[in-house]
């Protein structure tokens, strides 16, 4: 039968590379950009964290006891986040100072993310030597999901509430934060101006580039974690190649579904981090088939979601009005 | 003259825009306690230059004095910090914020956040100088004099001494306009320096103590207001002299050309656009639509162009041998072929009617393109009807290869207008086609109106100045939230009077009145 208390652990872990992608997109579009290259960024994010936490512990010799606890966090965070901070750097050199086509520069990027991350990848396979196509980084892995320590003794409600590895508290809190900031601060204030009336905030005295740039590389650095989640918690510090599938596009499809509020992701992702792996719970037999159908869910759901959202009319949960433009003060 | 210090003194202001000069060596003072019109056709500089002293543009040589002290405005926050507020002709809000998150925008105040002692600070401004508004109010649901107004109070919340409007009156009812002056006569009074920049003589007149005017680009010179006249101004703007009368030939030979009855529209929305519409359009004169922007305008236009789904009624079309013939339901190509046609000019200019990229020629052909029977295009005949509208209305263009997107506004409506007149239309309907025209241009697009007039088409003219209503039009409609309040004769109708009927009190007033007596 489903087993609950075995599902939502699993649902909660799918959902939070989801909640860091789709985050890390609401800020950027609150500053009107529509980085389209999430997916790109979370596969950089990802493998530069195993980068990182692949030369680490080759140079600790690969037993755990020589790696020192503190580093095999930081190491790979640090690379994660370098790495998600330099492809957000790159967008912004593009669209803002550059003005270059939004979607043309995103769709770009996760083209190049995503190759990115597959050439290291094979290239680390490669020098690992070894027979199967993945990498497995277990000591960092296990450091990625050390738990508090009671948590295995509190029976079900340690399950449910404290299996999960820091990062998944950090997504929730980085959520829960991101909409404080936006809703209540002037900083949130100035930020949904840049994106909604550019010449307005301008007007206004405030700093579009500036905006724009901090919210952009900050909403890949969010991002970024997401895809450094998956290899190092979700994914037990196994890398294979495009096992992060398209994730990515998920979390940008859930920026419209939250109405651009990240306190309405976190629980929008874990609907669809359930959804994601429904299939593996649904007693479904012998009939394959019939879990390849289970497997379309989330998609189709996402498509039912476009079609309500696009239906829905208040002002107030609209795309910020100038999503995907570049702005330029002296155009005439 | 006083011999104070000017609040703001503009010194050589020159300001180029790639090859373009708009502003020349130009010399301005703006003094405390005064209010002073900037006149100047369009292209001549006036935006450009206050855009420098809000700190917009910079500008590439010249020095800029307040209070006698040299200063560089480099963005809007070293203006905000000279007590510089500049209220632009399209409004500088965010729709979806409340009055008081847009007025507070971009202040860098100490500690949180604290929305409600910034409505409390915004009610106090608002009793001071006996503003109206809501500060908690969504910018979309207000009105367009209401969004003026929260311009207006997130200068003064700043701290503005010096205030500048652009075109302040452009999008208002002659009631909102003298509630506006009002206003602005206690700012005068209150020692506030302001700036006012206006195409409308009438306003000059009864608003300003000096005038100064520019023409492209550069300062020709300026006067007190109560020592000059219109004709001055308008000699001194244009370069030349120019007639300020509107010709108004009799209407020829007016008999009925189109008859609407009971037309109702509703938007997808489920709004009520147009309530049971009844008037007819005559050929050979000049019907003036009049009303509130929004008050269903747009709305009837495209319904008789055939662009509009109608809910109920009629439009019935009235053939040279009388016969009648029914438009509703047709589609707007058949409708085209009546020589039914429709110039209507929206707020951005291109939006309906003209293709920004494509060039003066192409956007000829999107009328005549279905012509012929080859596969190909004619691009020969759009071509010489490029020129040829080029040619007789003097449209300032490199060639008619150019995008339409570059031109400037003025020449945009010329192509679009001309383009209209040249498919020999029966009905003419033009919405705003002098939308921010200056004065020269204004003049050539109502000649050619009157020259259609004369020729015995049915012209409809929806104008959003009262003034141009009254001298251009034979019978105006007004229209009042969707139903019409009332139909006048152009030669002996009251401005006044007009504006009341605009108004949801006056005009529902009178429908009601007109209603009972039915």
């Amino acid at each position: 039968m489903f087993d609950i208390v075995a599902f939502i652990p699993r649902m909660v872990a799918q959902s939070i590379p989801l909640m860091l992608g789709s985050t890390g997109e609401t800020i950027t579009q609150k500053s009107g950009n529509l980085n389209l290259g999430i997916p790109g960024v979370m596969y950089v994010g990802a493998i530069s964290g195993v980068i990182g936490s692949f030369l680490y512990e080759h140079s600790c010799g690969g037993s755990a006891e020589a790696m020192n606890p503190f580093l095999t966090i930081a190491i790979p965070l640090f690379c994660c986040l370098l790495g998600s901070f330099l492809m957000g750097l790159l967008y912004c050199i593009l669209t803002v100072t550059l003005r270059a086509n939004q979607n043309v520069t995103g769709l770009a990027m996760t083209t190049f993310g995503v190759g990115f991350g597959n050439f290291f990848g094979g290239s680390l396979i490669k020098l690992t030597g070894s027979d199967i196509p993945s990498i497995a980084l277990s000591a960092t892995s296990n450091a990625f999901r050390t738990t508090l320590p009671f948590a295995s003794a509190a029976g079900t409600v340690g399950k449910l509430f404290f299996s999960y590895g820091f990062l998944a508290y950090a997504a929730i809190i980085i959520s829960l934060a991101a909409a404080y900031v936006i809703r209540s601060t002037r900083v949130g204030l100035h930020l949904r101006a840049v994106g909604e009336s550019p010449a307005t905030a301008d007007a206004a005295g405030i700093n579009i580039t500036k905006y724009k740039y901090v919210a952009t590389i900050l909403g890949c650095m969010i991002a970024g974690l997401g895809g450094l989640y998956y290899v190092m918690d979700y994914a037990n510090g196994v890398w294979s190649n495009d096992a992060f599938g398209d994730r990515g596009w998920l979390a940008i499809a859930l920026v419209i579904f939250t109405i651009w509020r990240p306190d309405i992701g976190i629980l929008s992702s874990f609907l669809f981090g359930g959804l994601y792996i429904l299939y593996l719970y649904i007693p479904t037999g012998v009939n394959l088939a019939v879990k390849e159908l289970y497997k379309m869910l989330p998609y189709i759901v996402t498509i039912i979601v476009l079609i309500i959202t696009s239906m829905r009319n208040k002002r107030e949960n609209q795309p910020p009005a100038s999503l995907g433009q570049s702005y330029f003060r002296e155009e005439r | 003259m006083d011999n104070t210090t000017p609040a703001v003194a503009l010194r050589g202001i020159t300001k180029t825009f790639g090859t373009v000069v708009a502003n020349h060596h130009v010399d301005l003072d703006i003094r405390k306690g005064e209010i002073l019109a900037l006149l100047g056709e369009n292209g001549s500089g006036k935006t450009t230059l206050m855009n420098m002293l809000s700190g917009i543009y910079y500008p590439d040589e010249g020095q800029i004095f307040i209070n006698g002290e040299e200063v560089t405005i480099q963005s809007p926050r070293d203006a905000f910090r000279y007590g510089i507020g500049m209220i632009h002709q399209h409004f500088k809000l965010v729709d979806v914020f409340t009055a008081t998150e847009n007025i507070i925008l971009g202040l860098e105040e100490k500690g949180r956040l604290d929305r409600a002692a910034a409505s409390r600070k915004i009610r106090e401004i608002c009793d001071l100088y006996g503003f109206s508004i809501d500060p908690d109010r969504k910018i979309y649901q207000m009105s367009v004099s209401q969004k003026q107004t929260v311009e207006i109070v997130k200068a003064l919340y700043r701290g503005a001494d010096i205030l500048i409007l652009d075109e302040p009156t452009a999008v208002l009812t002659p009631q909102e306009t003298e509630k506006l002056f009002a206003v602005l006569r206690n700012m005068r009074a209150d020692g506030k320096a302001i700036i006012i920049i206006t195409h409308k003589l009438h306003e000059v007149q009864a608003l300003s103590d000096r005038v100064a005017v520019l023409r492209k680009g550069a300062y020709i010179g300026e006067m007190m207001t109560r020592d000059t006249n219109p004709q001055e101004m308008t000699n001194m703007m244009v370069g030349h002299q120019v007639s300020l009368n509107i010709r108004r030939p009799d209407p020829v030979d007016p008999k009925p050309r189109i008859e609407i009855k009971g037309l109702t529209v509703t938007s997808p929305e489920g709004v009520l656009k147009l309530d049971h519409i009844y008037f007819d359009i005559r050929g050979g004169e000049i019907l003036g639509i009049a009303g509130i922007s929004g008050s269903g305008q747009k709305e009837l236009l495209e319904a008789i162009a055939g662009l509009q789904r109608v809910e109920s009624g009629q439009i019935l079309y009235l053939h040279d041998d009388g016969r009648k013939e029914e438009l509703v339901g047709r589609d707007p190509l058949e409708i085209q072929k009546l020589g039914v046609a429709l110039s209507f000019v929206p707020e951005d200019r291109l939006g309906m009617g003209l293709v920004g990229n494509m060039d003066l020629s192409e956007n000829m052909m999107l009328r005549s393109f279905r012509a012929g029977h080859s596969v190909f295009t004619d691009r020969k005949h759009p071509h010489e009807l490029a020129e040829k509208v080029v040619e007789e209305l003097e449209v300032n263009t490199p060639g008619v290869s150019t995008p339409v997107r570059r031109l400037s506004g003025g020449n945009v409506q010329k192509v679009l207008v001309g383009r209209e007149i040249a498919s020999s239309p029966k009905v003419l309907l033009t919405a705003y086609a002098v939308r921010g025209l200056d004065i020269n241009s204004s003049y050539t697009i109502y000649d050619l109106l009157n020259q259609q007039k004369e020729a015995g088409v049915a012209v409809v003219y929806v104008g959003e100045d009262l003034d141009v209503l009254l001298e251009l039009a034979d019978r105006i409609v007004v229209l009042c939230g969707g139903r019409v309040s009332g139909i006048l004769d152009g030669r002996t109708a009251d401005k006044n009077e007009v504006g009341m009927m605009m108004t949801e009190l006056g005009g529902s007033e009178r429908i009601k009145a007109k209603e009972r007596e039915e």
